[in-house]
């Protein structure tokens, strides 16, 4: 069994009377890029508060690194790198200025030498002495990632890092995370509500919904059961519907566009559907099966 | 050593924010329109002052030296120091909460109460180098361009008059004591911060109080008599004590006790309040 990292067990917070987080527990294990799942307001940023000790739980407990948190937090925090929301950066000093006065207390120093590297590293090159206020929102994330870096922590918490960046910039935060888990095997738990990207980068993952775990587990695991949504492009379309018909009787489909239509199989039916439709003579262009983590969570979530 | 570089880092976050160069920007100005001023007319406003004592008196030599010129502008200043201190140190706290930076500051492996213990500590330093900044504007700019000389200071109890060697000390007892009461401004302002996430209110509430405060001191009213000793706005011109012959310094050390109670317990209210905080911005 690999080391615990996060043990978290039945975590609630109430703000007046509001319950922000209900009994959430869930475990992040060495090596892991876990996914902390849910809709905007389920609780996910509360939940990673009580994980930094910004928040005090009103019950249940956090472990860090087989420590609890509310005693040994310096110790923790220490080992750990955070964005939390957004990264917020004094506006009036520059990008260097600002890893500086965070690296100071982060337990281990770093020199100018390793804070300009690491400016390098998340793509801030030359913009060492730019202050922060003119930094794009881009760059605002790059200079947090590379603040989160900075002390080599152990345990790396990103919460939402791709909120409002660009394409590329995305990609450049997904390829970052696979970087730090395969080349570095660091471990990352990832809020975020964007399902695409839990599903691209995570191993494994917790859904939070109204403040409460709803599922935990390994992704591909957690997908396996569940029907796919299968598009299929072929020619003649109506003889195609009618093999469908025969085939399943209940079946309902989606038209997409003229020549596609798609709808929901089971994984284990795919190969006779496909043999069926060669047999009567159905022209297939395209067979795609889809099983997005959307639909689980949509599902999971209305349950 | 992590709060010695926490200090370090708050030091570095006041000397490059431009509204910390304000407080010294102002001193400098309003020394400076002063001291023009008493340049200009200022022997028409001291025959104003020893005009009641000229029957019995007679002034000779350098009255309107540097000596006289700095306990002017002190006794002027005074009321505006206050607010130059606690427009930088009223947002240590707050100004953190409003940008988000305390929430980053927070994750990292210092304690809170470290973390605040080097905002007051930072707020001290800078409040040092306010006094040492109208010191220099007030004293050393004062005998340079007005001279020196004895000095001669009105009080209730009527004409006192220093020997020129006999005032330095004074003067540095007297900004000792017009530093901790400074101090207790920033202190106050520091703790009303940890109360909020909007940087400007604890500093309107810190200009608040010491009005408010200052008002119940002034009034002539029996109600409030019971509490004007411990109130710090009394003790805040306690500066001037220094420039009584003898010197009261049962007086001083009174005021200088009330002023160091005040700051105990608003260091350990700060102190306790952003321990518990939940950081929420």
């Amino acid at each position: 069994m690999p080391e615990k990292i996060i043990e978290v067990r039945n975590l609630s917070k109430r703000f007046g009377s509001f319950q922000a987080v209900h009994d959430v527990s869930f475990t992040v294990y060495k090596g892991d890029v876990f996914g902390f799942l849910g809709p905007n307001g389920a609780g996910k940023s509360t939940s990673i508060r009580c994980l930094n000790s910004l928040i005090k739980p009103d019950s249940g407990t956090v472990k860090v690194f087989g420590e609890s948190i509310s005693t040994h937090r310096e110790s923790i925090l220490g080992r750990v790198g955070s964005i939390i929301e957004k990264p917020d950066f004094y506006k009036y000093l520059s990008a260097y200025r600002n890893l500086e006065i965070f690296s100071r207390i982060s337990g281990k120093p770093s020199t100018k030498a390793e804070i300009y590297k690491m400016l390098d590293f998340v793509g801030l090159g030359g913009r060492e002495k730019d202050k922060f206020a003119g930094f794009s929102h881009g760059m605002k994330q790059r200079l947090g990632i590379a603040q989160t870096l900075l002390h080599n922590p152990d345990l790396i918490i990103l919460d939402e890092p791709t909120t409002g960046l660009d394409p590329q910039g995305i990609i450049d935060i997904r390829n970052l995370i696979l970087r730090l888990k395969n080349e570095q095997n660091k471990t990352v738990l990832l809020s975020s509500h964007n399902l695409a990207e839990i599903e691209l980068i995570c191993n494994r993952m917790v859904i939070i919904n109204k403040g409460r775990s709803i599922v935990e587990g390994n992704v591909s695991e957690l997908m396996n059961g569940e029907n796919l949504i299968l598009r299929l492009e072929a020619s003649p379309m109506t003889a195609a519907k009618n093999v469908l018909l025969a085939w399943k009787p209940s079946l309902l489909w989606d038209n997409v566009g003229d020549s596609s239509i798609q709808f929901p199989i089971e994984k284990s039916e795919i190969p006779a559907l496909t043999k069926l439709l060669v047999e009567n003579k159905i022209e297939i262009f395209s067979l795609e099966a889809k099983r997005t983590l959307e639909d689980y969570f949509i599902k999971i979530v209305n349950q | 050593m992590i709060l010695i570089n926490s200090i370090y880092n708050e030091i570095i976050k006041i000397a490059l924010k431009p509204r910390s160069y304000l407080g010294l920007a102002a001193i400098t100005v309003l020394v400076g329109v002063i001291q023009f001023a008493l340049k200009a007319d200022g022997m028409s406003i001291i025959s104003f002052v020893t005009s009641s004592f000229e029957q019995t008196l007679s002034f000779e030599g350098n009255v309107l030296n540097g000596n006289l010129v700095a306990f002017i502008i002190l006794q002027m200043l005074i009321v505006q120091i206050p607010l130059l201190i606690a427009l930088v140190t009223g947002d240590l706290v707050s100004g953190e909460a409003a940008m988000g930076t305390i929430r980053m500051l927070a994750t990292k492996p210092i304690s809170r109460i470290q973390l605040l213990l080097s905002k007051f500590i930072a707020g001290g330093i800078y409040t040092l180098l306010v006094i040492i900044w109208l010191g220099m504007m007030s004293v050393v700019l004062g005998k340079v361009l007005f001279g020196t000389g004895d000095m001669m200071v009105l009080n209730s109890d009527g004409l006192v008059i220093l020997q020129e060697a006999d005032i330095n000390w004074r003067y540095l007892g007297g900004f000792a004591v017009a530093f901790l009461a400074l101090f207790t401004v920033s202190s106050l302002s520091i703790c009303l911060s940890c109360f909020t996430d909007n940087s400007i209110g604890p500093i309107v509430a810190t200009m608040a109080l010491i009005l408010l405060f200052t008002i119940i001191g002034t009034l002539d009213v029996r109600v409030f008599d019971p509490i004007k000793p411990y109130l710090f706005t009394t003790h805040m011109a306690s500066w001037r004590s220094f420039f009584e012959d003898p010197l009261p310094v049962a007086d001083i050390l009174r005021s200088c006790a009330v002023l160091v109670a005040h700051n105990v317990v608003l260091i350990s209210v700060s102190l306790y309040t952003f321990h518990r905080k939940d950081i929420q911005s």
